[in-house]
């Protein structure tokens, strides 16, 4: 995308809304809706994974060392990680904005 | 060679829908569009018309049906009234917003309840918000001649918005009257074969329908206002187009003597013939009146309306809706909005009859504009009354 959606006048509309680059959700940052966010522990954490797989968005990757680790340009916030977790490992603390 | 046949209005579409060679027609029977949809099925049934005719078990289901196949780049019919015309509502304003070139046909017909299945323009009025371009045809030559147009103007790409022919159901889509029924000869490129500009196609993926969030909604919003309200040069260069080949000749504002007219009537739909009975017999009195013919009703021809009833002291609208609880019905609203702040800015009143089926006969409208003129002279401040309603 040339231009951020809130950079687009109406002339950028294409005809009929339509879009013409496929599968380009990915571009769309959904991590401002956020008002909190996943800060994770790496000391208490256990690499099981249960974070990965409740993950509603999903956001959650593994890095290089194996941890589960949310990516803030998609996380909206929502604490389901850090509910879940067995270990106590994801505190979900406030963002200023 | 074309034929001068006696047919139904509702025949004379179905006959312009096969001279279109209309790839898809989806519709559900409902009265009294009901003729429209049987003859094109049995032109299918019969060959005449190679179409896919998808039998579908709504309104909603068929409005669904024409944004798909119109986003394939197949030309598109359906028509419905009424009742369908309200189930397909939410759809409406997806075949416009989406840009899909769908022509429909809509045999007006009042609204439940109770139920009624007879002409007046309740059905109409409540889609004029959806985007679509929509006019009126008032009588068999005419809706053939417009349906035919439809597909010309919707597919036109400095247009590419769906097109709704309106015509009064019964008074138009069931009485029997001669027209002209060109043949493939004449119609000759009139009408070229529909070339869509961004189909559905898997070797080029695009995504129509997408969502807008409250970022970019406004910007797609402002966009297709733009784009509706810039189609007024295409419909009447369309309409220029044909009246130059068949003789026949359409205006988005038509009059019937205004020239000095002091009282200007304003009306749309078949009534019209009815009012135009009587504002000759007014003016063969003496009388200073005209009729003004409101035929694109979207987009809505602000300075050509103003021009046609710029002679007028007094404007009266006559209308076959109701807006419940408003100031006045839509026909008078959107007049008065016209109207307002112009410099001499005519006195305007306005009259609501002929819901469900009613007829106005000739001398109702001589009563009409007697009474209008008793309402201007006593300057009473009356937005609207009913007529030909018992009280």
């Amino acid at each position: 995308m040339a231009k951020k959606d809130f950079e687009l006048t109406w002339k950028d509309i294409p005809v009929g809304s339509i879009v013409h680059e496929p599968g380009n959700a990915s571009q769309y940052q959904t991590g401002d809706w956020r008002s909190q966010m996943p800060v994770l522990d790496k000391a208490k954490c256990v690499k099981c994974g249960i974070c990965y797989r409740f993950c509603p968005e999903p956001c959650i990757v593994k890095d290089d060392d194996g941890y589960y680790v949310s990516d803030l340009f998609y996380c909206k916030g929502c604490g389901i990680c850090a509910y879940e977790c067995p270990k106590d490992a994801i505190t979900i603390v406030k963002e200023e904005h | 060679m074309a034929k001068r046949v006696g047919a139904e209005g509702s025949f004379a579409v179905a006959e312009a829908v096969r001279l279109a060679d209309t790839d898809v027609v989806a519709a559900y029977p409902i009265t009294p569009q009901t003729h429209i949809v049987e003859r094109l099925s049995e032109m299918v049934a019969d060959g005449e018309l190679k179409a896919n005719f998808i039998y579908v078990e709504s309104e909603h289901s068929a409005m669904s049906a024409c944004l798909g196949s119109s986003a394939v780049g197949a030309r598109t019919f359906t028509s419905t009234a009424g009742q369908g015309l309200e189930l397909m509502h939410e759809v409406l304003y997806l075949a416009s917003s989406m840009r899909l070139p769908i022509v429909m046909a809509v045999a007006d017909r009042a609204l439940s309840g109770p139920l009624n299945v007879w002409g007046d323009h309740s059905d109409a009025m409540a889609t004029r918000e959806c985007g679509w371009i929509q006019y009126f045809g008032e009588n068999a030559q005419e809706v053939f001649d417009l349906t035919l147009c439809a597909f010309k103007i919707a597919e036109h790409h400095d247009v590419l918005f769906p097109v709704m022919v309106h015509m009064d159901g019964f008074h138009v889509s069931h009485v029997v009257e001669p027209y002209l029924l060109p043949d493939k000869e004449e119609l000759g490129d009139f009408l070229p074969p529909i070339n869509y500009p961004y189909p559905l196609d898997p070797n080029k993926p695009i995504t129509m329908g997408a969502f807008a969030p409250p970022a970019v909604y406004s910007e797609c919003r402002k966009a297709q206002d733009v784009a509706v309200n810039s189609t007024h040069a295409t419909i009447e260069n369309v309409w220029n187009e044909f009246g130059k080949r068949f003789d026949r000749h359409y205006k988005p504002i038509e009059t019937h003597k205004t020239e000095d007219a002091e009282t200007i009537l304003v009306s749309i739909g078949s009534f019209n013939q009815m009012a135009a009975v009587a504002v000759d017999k007014l003016r063969e009195e003496g009388k200073k009146v005209g009729l003004v013919r409101i035929r694109l009703w979207r987009p809505f021809p602000l300075q050509a309306f103003r021009q046609a009833v710029k002679s007028a002291k007094n404007v009266v609208i006559f209308e076959r809706s109701m807006t419940y609880g408003g100031t006045v019905g839509p026909v008078c609203a959107e007049v008065k909005s016209a109207l307002y702040g112009t410099k001499g800015a005519p006195r305007i009143t306005s009259f609501i009859g002929g819901l469900g089926g009613r007829d106005m006969s000739p001398k109702q409208f001589e009563a009409l504009f007697k009474r209008a003129q008793e309402i201007f002279d006593k300057n009473l401040d009356i937005q609207y009354e009913t007529i030909g309603v018992r009280e």
